[in-house]
């Protein structure tokens, strides 16, 4: 059983946002960048799939610059078998990758699919539904657990009320939730027999894909700072304060 | 031109957030027609039907829908939307939402914005991005707009003098490549976080799962709903479905009491747009007080039960 990893390169987790001052987006020159967190999880549900015997290959593929071919690397010392990196700007919008995704399912015929559920730069929590909804593939968001067996994926699902379980019949595209597992750290000898595992370049032509322009950002700005109010002495103050001042307590 | 809104429900009760979608609707286009999916839940539509601005209530029903498969009603709002007449289609940024309308946007072939916080005009947008860091706004160049919204954002639309007229419709049938298994869920009577006036949360400063109903109790003597900061539920005190952040739920009651929260960028984006917020923590430090209107520096384990005594 093939899996397929679809991994986004965005800003370090860690790193602090700043906004270009001419408010037309986040900068990120010489920003470090990193695997998107979500989709370190996905890929690290792949490589336990494959640990435990249920998966005979992860392939990994990313859409991007040439600069996403750091992270496919990484995700091959974490223990991906192959990478695809498809060429295209690094601001594509979720429909326009869930469309390159979908060409490279058609191509890979994976009996998986597993995405994180969103990408923490644009908080979109779309490619994996768009990418079910375009391929007529069942889907489960937010993943808190995953087991294959028989042909079927039972997976644990993060809903508001507490958790809901599916199981779907493969293939299928799954999303991971931040709870699925705790991804690993590579290790060197990894890191350094990834450097040998074969990236494979296309681009949307190639895939026989047509992008569109969908949105237009107009600006992206700092949202309303909240000033800090005051210290108050004791509980007695609070509860009088929250009483009389902001008047939200009976 | 109309606007369809995906109801938020549990099959009995129609959430108040489908109130504040209804009027943001209303800004998108002349009529707004609610659609209610699930199963056994003629009632829910019924409280739809009662809502201002409401023309039209779809129902569209099966035993097997209950749990709200993305894959049915997904094509269920694709065909409705096809009409020609359909300028928007609406949900709230709910599991359920997410589940659903990027299925919608993409059968469509439309883009789909996630988290509108606002509507500066029928093409554009406002959400954030980058976990609350930075708001972007956005021109849709769409003939039908599909977007989650944040219902705390929004106005929430009052009760209609005479109901709408509703119109059973089927709901897809299933293919039987998913099937609903089982559901476990928290079945609190307490108010659902989204929609409650005031929210207390407790964050790894309770130190245990028993501390957690010192929060509890709180909760219950103010009418409150429960929250937690991730390190709460990481740590195993609360289930996830109470997180607040932004990987959690988003939160803007009008009072929101932090105890034992430090504060880290991933909860504040889940709770800073709250109208009040009051903070009890220890360390004088803690970040939580550069957002908080309220600070309290004190032991919570004092503090809280004095606290719930002079309520």
């Amino acid at each position: 059983m093939r899996i397929l990893v679809a991994v986004k390169r965005t800003l370090d987790a860690y790193i602090k946002v700043r906004i270009k001052t001419d408010n037309s987006g986040v900068d990120l020159s010489n920003a470090k960048m990193a695997m998107n967190p979500f989709c370190e999880i996905a890929l690290e549900e792949a490589v336990r799939l494959k640990e435990k015997g249920v998966a005979s290959e992860v392939v990994v593929v990313s859409i991007g610059s040439d600069k996403v071919v750091e992270q496919l690397r990484a995700a091959m010392a974490l223990g991906a078998d192959r990478a695809i990196h498809v060429q295209a700007t690094d601001d594509l919008e979720s429909l326009s990758v869930a469309k390159l995704l979908k060409a490279v399912v058609g191509r890979e015929q994976p009996s998986l699919i597993l995405l994180g559920k969103q990408a923490i730069d644009s908080d979109n929590n779309q490619v994996g539904q768009m990418l079910a909804a375009l391929c007529d593939l069942p889907q489960a968001t937010f993943a808190s657990s995953v087991e294959v067996s028989d042909g079927h994926v039972t997976v644990s699902r993060e809903v508001d009320g507490g958790a809901q379980t599916l199981q779907l019949s493969l293939p299928a595209v799954v999303t991971a939730d931040l709870r699925l597992n705790e991804p690993r750290y590579a290790k060197l000898p990894d890191i350094m027999k990834a450097k040998k595992k074969p990236v494979e370049t296309l681009d949307a032509q190639a895939l026989g894909v047509q992008l569109k322009t969908h949105l237009r950002s107009v600006k992206v700005s700092e949202p309303p700072l909240r000033k800090a109010g005051i210290k108050v002495q004791n509980v007695s103050e609070l509860v009088a304060r929250l009483r009389d001042e902001a008047k939200v307590l009976p | 031109m109309k606007a369809l809104v995906l109801a938020e429900h549990d099959n009995k009760h129609l959430k108040d957030a489908t109130r504040a979608l209804v009027n943001a609707g209303l800004r998108l286009a002349d009529t707004v027609e609610v659609v209610v999916t699930g199963s056994d839940c003629a009632v829910v539509a019924e409280a739809a039907a009662n809502i201002a601005g409401v023309s039209k209530v779809w129902l569209a029903q099966a035993p097997d829908a209950a749990h709200q498969p993305p894959e049915r009603i997904g094509a269920l709002l694709v065909a409705l939307a096809g009409d020609g007449q359909t300028r928007a289609v609406l949900a709230t940024s709910s599991a359920n939402g997410k589940n659903i309308l990027p299925r919608v946007a993409a059968l469509l072939d439309v883009a789909q914005l996630s988290d509108v916080i606002a509507i500066e005009d029928a093409n554009t947008f406002v959400r954030p991005i980058y976990a609350g860091n930075a708001l972007a706004t956005l021109v849709s160049e769409d003939p039908i707009k599909v977007l989650t919204l944040r219902a705390s954002s929004f106005v929430e639309a009052g009760n209609a003098d005479a109901p709408a007229p509703m119109e059973n419709i089927p709901l897809p049938e299933g293919d039987g490549r998913s099937r609903f298994v089982s559901e476990q869920l928290s079945g609190s009577a307490r108010p659902e976080l989204e929609g409650a006036k005031i929210v207390i949360s407790g964050g790894r400063g309770l130190g245990s799962a028993e501390n957690f109903a010192l929060i509890e109790r709180l909760a219950d003597k103010l009418g409150a709903a429960v929250g937690a900061s991730r390190a709460a539920v990481d740590a195993g005190y609360v289930g996830n479905e109470l997180q607040v952040g932004q990987t959690g739920r988003v939160v803007a009651p009008d009072l929101y009491i932090a105890i034992g929260i430090s504060g880290a960028i991933q909860h504040l984006a889940g709770m800073k747009d709250s109208k009040v917020i009051v903070a009890i923590n220890k360390d004088p430090e803690a970040p939580i007080f550069q957002v908080a209107d309220y600070g309290l520096v004190a032991d919570l384990f004092t503090a809280v039960p004095e606290l719930e005594a002079q309520l």
